[in-house]
């Protein structure tokens, strides 16, 4: 316990610390920001051929392409993360010419979440009132004008919190992707804290990573009522 | 303006079928209002989805304009569709739109200038009484208010056809005659064809001026509103005409005459008993009636006890035969 509260005193005696801690939030919040986003798009696009490709879609797709797409969201969401991140890392090298850093864990994470958030996101465009659709088909809208005037626009306030969803489990991926050589706040736990028995450094990142995900949930929960016209 | 022409439309699913339309053909003239009528699962909502193609028909043929939908590509049957408008009894409209954006949307897809889209919008909400509305949301609108935003949605696309999917179905008394005045007054202004899907009968005598009654899919029945209201044919149409069954009135009586009037379009029914008495010195009772007025004139049936006493009871049937518009015919099974 004693050794504890030596720990703890050093982390604001010693600006090591300080400084660490604040790169680990900025590469945190850098690094889920931009695969977030990303895979946010990916998935987006994902849920759409998925809604609109189904043999009661709007425009369905030949039944072999929409099971293939089925077969690889499955595979790729039943893979443990760590273990797709090491199958990923190369693409990371390919592409950015290094399997190491905040900014290389960032395909692995859009490729771990794309598919998990083309399922969030296919289960709320699944609930855009058949009524309204119908509705816009009577009008003469074609598939495209469905999607991008009706389906979207009126599954916002989902696809807000959808989006919420998804940079809080990124988080959480890129915390454990500081384990084999990500960046961020994850990294200072296990390279400060687990590897050197420093319980307080341990402690602290993962305080502020729980703070990072209440900051996120409660942005994205009051913009997604904000956004809601049902809600007033 | 609408031919349908042995529409059939068979839903099959694993090992049944259910066939909700069944060879239907009709033809619906410019400028009509015309009422489909029929209990729920008569197949009315699968039949005016088969004059725009949101179901397409299993067979058959749909003509709306000179213009066979049947036969057209999914890109030019898109285009039709624009002079073809739905209002539904969910009204389905955009929740996360404006009334006036909800209004301005058939025109933003059909590429209208957003300024002149939002011009024409304005109007349409004025015509329905809404202007004052333009920035709500739907939800902060009563139901009534929802289906006129509805109906100026559909109109803002100049449509040759207005298809009401039991449009009045979820609201109240007030706001369901409000709504079918509405049609009525765009109906007389702008020569627009209405097809009205209902299941009450209050509704189609309101408006139509012609009606088919459907039954398990089959049409039964078709004609001017004031023919099937007078005399209707078929079971279904008795069941449709005389909710109530004016029939089943008699299994109450005990055994005395009982004659059923049928009105067919005369002055009003209140007047002949009173003037029967008068006229007769017979007194009656009044068993039942189902009767309506459609345009000042009366239409339906009425359960007449006559009296014990045979000379009185031939003095008031005689009395009644005599009368015009109405059609005098005596209940012989009336206790049961």
């Amino acid at each position: 316990m004693d050794k504890f509260i030596t720990q703890f005193k050093d982390i604001f005696a010693n600006p090591k610390y300080l400084h660490e801690f604040l790169g680990g939030i900025w590469e945190t919040t850098y690094s889920t920001v931009v695969a977030t986003t990303v895979a946010f798009l990916l998935g987006l696009i994902l849920a759409v051929l998925l809604v609109v490709g189904d043999k009661d879609g709007v425009r369905p797709l030949p039944s072999p392409v929409m099971r293939v797409l089925n077969v690889v969201i499955n595979i790729l969401r039943s893979v443990p993360f760590l273990i797709l991140m090491l199958f990923v890392l190369p693409l990371s090298k390919l592409i950015l010419g290094t399997r190491i850093g905040t900014v290389a864990a960032i395909p692995p994470l859009i490729v771990a979440a794309a598919p998990f958030i083309a399922r969030l996101v296919e289960t709320s465009l699944r609930e855009t009132d058949r009524g309204v659709i119908e509705a816009a088909q009577a009008m003469g809208c074609s598939p495209f004008q469905i999607v991008w005037k009706v389906m979207l626009p009126e599954c916002r306030p989902a696809l807000i919190s959808s989006f919420t969803t998804a940079f809080i489990t990124i988080l959480g991926y890129g915390a454990m992707a500081g384990a084999i050589g990500g960046g961020g706040l994850g990294k200072t736990a296990i390279n400060y804290g687990y590897n050197k028995y420093n319980m307080a450094v341990m402690l602290v990142a993962t305080v502020l990573i729980v703070i990072l995900v209440q900051i996120a949930q409660s942005i994205g929960t009051h913009l997604a009522q904000r956004s809601d016209k049902r809600l007033r | 303006m609408i031919r349908l022409d042995h529409i059939t439309k068979t839903f099959s699913g694993q090992g049944s079928e259910v066939h909700a339309v069944r060879d239907v053909t009709l033809h619906i003239a410019p400028g009509e209002i015309f009422g489909i009528i029929g209990y729920s699962g008569a197949g009315k909502s699968t039949l005016v989805r088969c004059i725009n193609l949101l179901e397409r028909p299993t067979s058959g043929t749909v003509t709306v304009d000179g213009v066979e939908l049947t036969a057209l590509s999914e890109r030019e049957l898109r285009a039709r569709r624009k002079k073809i408008a739905m209002i539904f009894q969910q009204f389905n409209l955009l929740m996360q739109r404006t009334c006036l954006d909800n209004v301005c949307f058939p025109l933003e897809i059909a590429g209208v200038k957003r300024e002149d889209a939002r011009r024409r919008a304005l109007e349409l909400l004025e015509l329905v009484e809404l202007a004052d509305k333009a920035k709500a949301y739907p939800v902060q609108l009563s139901g009534g208010q929802k289906q006129r935003v509805a109906i100026a949605r559909a109109l803002a696309s100049d449509p040759k056809v207005l298809l009401c999917d039991e449009a009045t179905s979820a609201l109240d008394p007030q706001s369901t005659r409000a709504i079918l005045r509405l049609i009525q007054k765009i109906n007389r202004e702008t020569g627009i064809t209405v097809v009205i899907i209902t299941h009450e009968m209050a509704v189609v005598e309101e408006i139509c001026q012609r009606v088919a009654i459907l039954d398990s899919g089959s049409m039964v029945e078709t004609g001017r509103v004031e023919d099937i209201f007078s005399n209707p044919q078929t079971d279904a149409g008795r069941r449709l005409v005389y909710p109530d069954g004016a029939e089943a009135l008699t299994t109450e009586l005990d055994a005395e005459r009982v004659v059923r009037l049928a009105f067919n379009g005369g002055s009003a029914y209140e007047p002949l008993v009173a003037s029967l008495a008068i006229d007769c010195g017979v007194k009656v009772n009044i068993l039942g009636a189902d009767t309506r007025n459609i345009d000042g004139k009366a239409f339906g049936t009425m359960l007449l006890g006559l009296p014990q006493d045979p000379a009185e009871a031939a003095r008031a049937l005689t009395y009644l035969k005599g009368q015009a518009n109405v059609t005098v015919e005596e209940v012989r099974d009336y206790h049961g």
